[in-house]
């Protein structure tokens, strides 16, 4: 039955390398990167007339398309796991990180909540279900709806990192949606409701909270005061070389800096 | 074989046929009937396929893990470091969300066709049932985007009055029905000739101050319920009932109007009423027919997987209390969906088999279920015929 499945993605993959022989790239991964990823390509393709495929699917299967050679670049929006990383070397996957942009995770309720500011451990102890009325961080008297990402995401996993800390699970009564936009739709539209989203997908139908007293902004993030922020990572199986160089190191450049910006990143 | 036909029509004068157009015949006969017995036992056998290839990526699971956790721990962390793979709160949720589009959908399925087949004239059931029909052609995902963007946040900021007003427009006509019956029957029991009017009377007052209360008061609970998350077990529920009627309906109606003219004229011949006609003959002439639509059904609400995945809200623990259908749940589907992504062979084993667990066993779920309404069907359709 592998054999099978590992002869059928060999042929669906060998149709996608053929692609690639042709002059382009293929990128796989995170949500988060997925729109830095596509203005890249829409570059790209305006200025040298290259395909860029940017399929966004998870940080999670990033990963595994660049272990099983499906892809050249992994959009990660977190760090490899040292699991992930020993699996590739077993496949002989060499992976390199290159930091492309810092990407702050808000959190976010619903605009009619009065709570502005709320400290880290009391965003871990709502997570951990600890806290389960608003009334317990100085709100109304309203049942907290926890709503997080798929164990797919890397906003997921960064989230759990920087605000759950190591061994602490978020409650298993947390709402599960599948993208940066489900949760935002959630959370806009349920008043009760706490999530978390990438910087870059934050828009007026939610309300940003300052973590520890400090508001996700350009410089916060960047001089390190506010505490939930990440770089955004691509990942390329060993040194990129060519075109895959390019693209990567085109997120250094002048140009590359703008679009990073106008996306509601922060370029390095 | 057309241009045989032909030629035998052709000669159809002179009777005897040539032994070699005989042997012909034969073989295209034969070569007919192989074509068809192949593409039949083809079909059968992707099943097999199906559950054979399912089981050998579900079994490693098991023999890592044994089944005591799977059955019995809730805690679901496929993630964690090191993960639990507990899925009772997920077989819960789906349990509980395929009782739920049950309880809504088969009540109504089968009302809808009951009225499609006895009630409604010739001519309106044409254009009816192909309506109600249409909805199996809805993509799942359009449904899932009406409960997410819609429905949820609708039940957000009314769901109480929306319930309330939802049991008046289902529970009054029920209720008057039930009063007006009930006062018959009781009074036809116990009061005298004389009396039977008056006793009617007093205690269908009796009963319908009676069913106002209930319409009232469990009216007004209703209201005052506050539904903190819209997308929960009752949003699924509602939806998926939506997505189960169409199948309900259709193949309902088909097993009542097989039932047939004969049986329903003998029976008014013999002076039922059409309630009666339509209650005690031709419902339970139907009971297989009805049953294995009540079936089909279900088995739609249970392997749905875009709408739970989008609507439920994915919160893999058991609601508290037990039957709060305005908590979010898990499926075993949308668990598989959504757990896909990163679960690779190659990146955690357990991880990855335990879906394959999930799958296997809503297939074993379903295969149950199809060969307990095939029994059923076979035992009813034998004692039909025996009476």
């Amino acid at each position: 039955m592998k054999r099978i499945l590992l002869l059928l993605t060999v042929l669906l993959f060998a149709s996608v390398d053929a692609g690639a022989v042709g002059g382009g790239v293929v990128i796989d991964g995170s949500t988060t990167v997925g729109p830095i990823a596509k203005s890249f390509a829409a570059y790209f393709k305006n200025r040298y007339g290259v395909g860029v495929t940017v399929s966004e699917s998870g940080s999670g299967n990033g990963v595994k398309s660049l272990i099983n050679g499906t892809c050249d670049i992994a959009a990660m929006s977190r760090a490899m796991k040292s699991r992930e990383i020993s699996a590739a070397a077993t496949k002989g996957v060499n992976p390199i990180a290159h930091t492309i942009a810092l990407d702050g995770i808000a959190i976010v309720v619903h605009p009619s909540n009065p709570v502005a500011s709320l400290t880290r451990a009391q965003i871990a102890a709502i997570y951990e279900g600890r806290i389960t009325s608003w009334a317990g961080v100085g709100g109304p008297n309203v049942r907290i709806v926890l709503v997080q990402r798929e164990s797919n995401s890397g906003t997921q996993g960064s989230f759990g990192e920087l605000v759950m800390g190591k061994g602490v699970r978020i409650t298993r009564s947390a709402e599960t949606h599948a993208s940066n936009g489900a949760v935002k739709n959630r959370v806009s539209s349920t008043p009760g409701a706490i999530g978390f989203l990438g910087l870059g997908f934050v828009d007026g139908s939610v309300k940003v909270l300052a973590v520890n007293g400090v508001r996700p902004s350009l410089p916060a993030i960047r001089n390190g005061s506010y505490p939930v922020s990440r770089p955004l990572y691509m990942y390329t199986n060993g040194q990129p070389a060519g075109l895959v160089k390019q693209f990567i190191d085109f997120a250094g450049t002048a140009e590359g800096m703008r679009i990073v910006g106008e996306l509601g990143f922060i370029a390095q | 074989m057309t241009e045989e036909v032909k030629s035998d029509g052709k000669r159809s004068n002179a009777f005897v046929v040539s032994p070699q157009k005989r042997k012909m015949q034969k073989l295209a006969k034969n070569a007919g009937e192989a074509l068809l017995l192949g593409i039949a036992s083809f079909v059968a056998i992707i099943v097999l396929f199906i559950f054979y290839f399912v089981a050998v990526d579900a079994i490693p699971y098991f023999q890592l893990r044994g089944f005591t956790e799977f059955f019995t721990s809730t805690g679901w962390y496929p993630a964690g470091e090191p993960g639990e793979f507990g899925a009772l709160a997920i077989i819960y949720g789906s349990a509980m969300v395929t009782l739920g589009s049950a309880l809504l959908a088969v009540p109504m399925g089968i009302a809808a066709a009951v009225c499609l087949s006895d009630i409604l004239p010739f001519s309106v059931r044409q254009y009816a049932k192909p309506v109600i029909e249409m909805l199996a052609a809805i993509p799942s995902v359009a449904f899932g985007f009406f409960a997410l963007v819609i429905l949820a946040p609708l039940l957000q900021s009314n769901g109480g009055p929306l319930l309330m007003w939802t049991w008046w427009v289902l529970a009054a006509p029920f209720l008057l029905l039930a009063v007006i019956v009930a006062a018959d029957l009781l009074s036809a029991r116990f009061a005298q000739e004389e009396n039977r009017k008056k006793m009617a009377l007093l205690l269908q007052s009796l009963f319908g101050i009676l069913a106002v209360l209930v319409l009232y008061v469990v009216g007004t609970k209703l209201n005052a319920i506050e539904i903190i998350t819209g997308t929960n077990a009752l949003n699924v529920s509602i939806i998926l009932s939506f997505m189960a009627l169409p199948t309900i309906v259709s193949v309902a109606e088909d097993a009542l109007q097989s039932v047939g003219r004969e049986l329903r004229e003998g029976s008014y011949a013999l002076g039922a009423t059409r309630a009666e006609t339509l209650l005690k003959t031709v419902l339970p002439a139907a009971s297989s027919g009805i049953l294995a639509a009540v079936i089909l059904g279900i088995m739609r609400a249970l392997g749905e997987t875009m709408v739970v995945w989008m609507a439920s809200g994915n919160s893999s623990h058991i609601p508290d209390p037990w039957f709060n259908y305005l908590e979010a749940v898990r499926t075993l589907t949308a668990t598989i969906a959504g757990d896909m992504g990163e679960a690779d062979q190659v990146t955690g084993s357990a991880r990855y088999h335990v879906l394959f667990a999930m799958g296997l066993l809503l297939l074993v779920i379903s295969f149950f279920s199809n060969l307990v309404s095939e029994r059923i069907v076979v035992r009813q359709r034998k004692i039909l015929s025996g009476q």
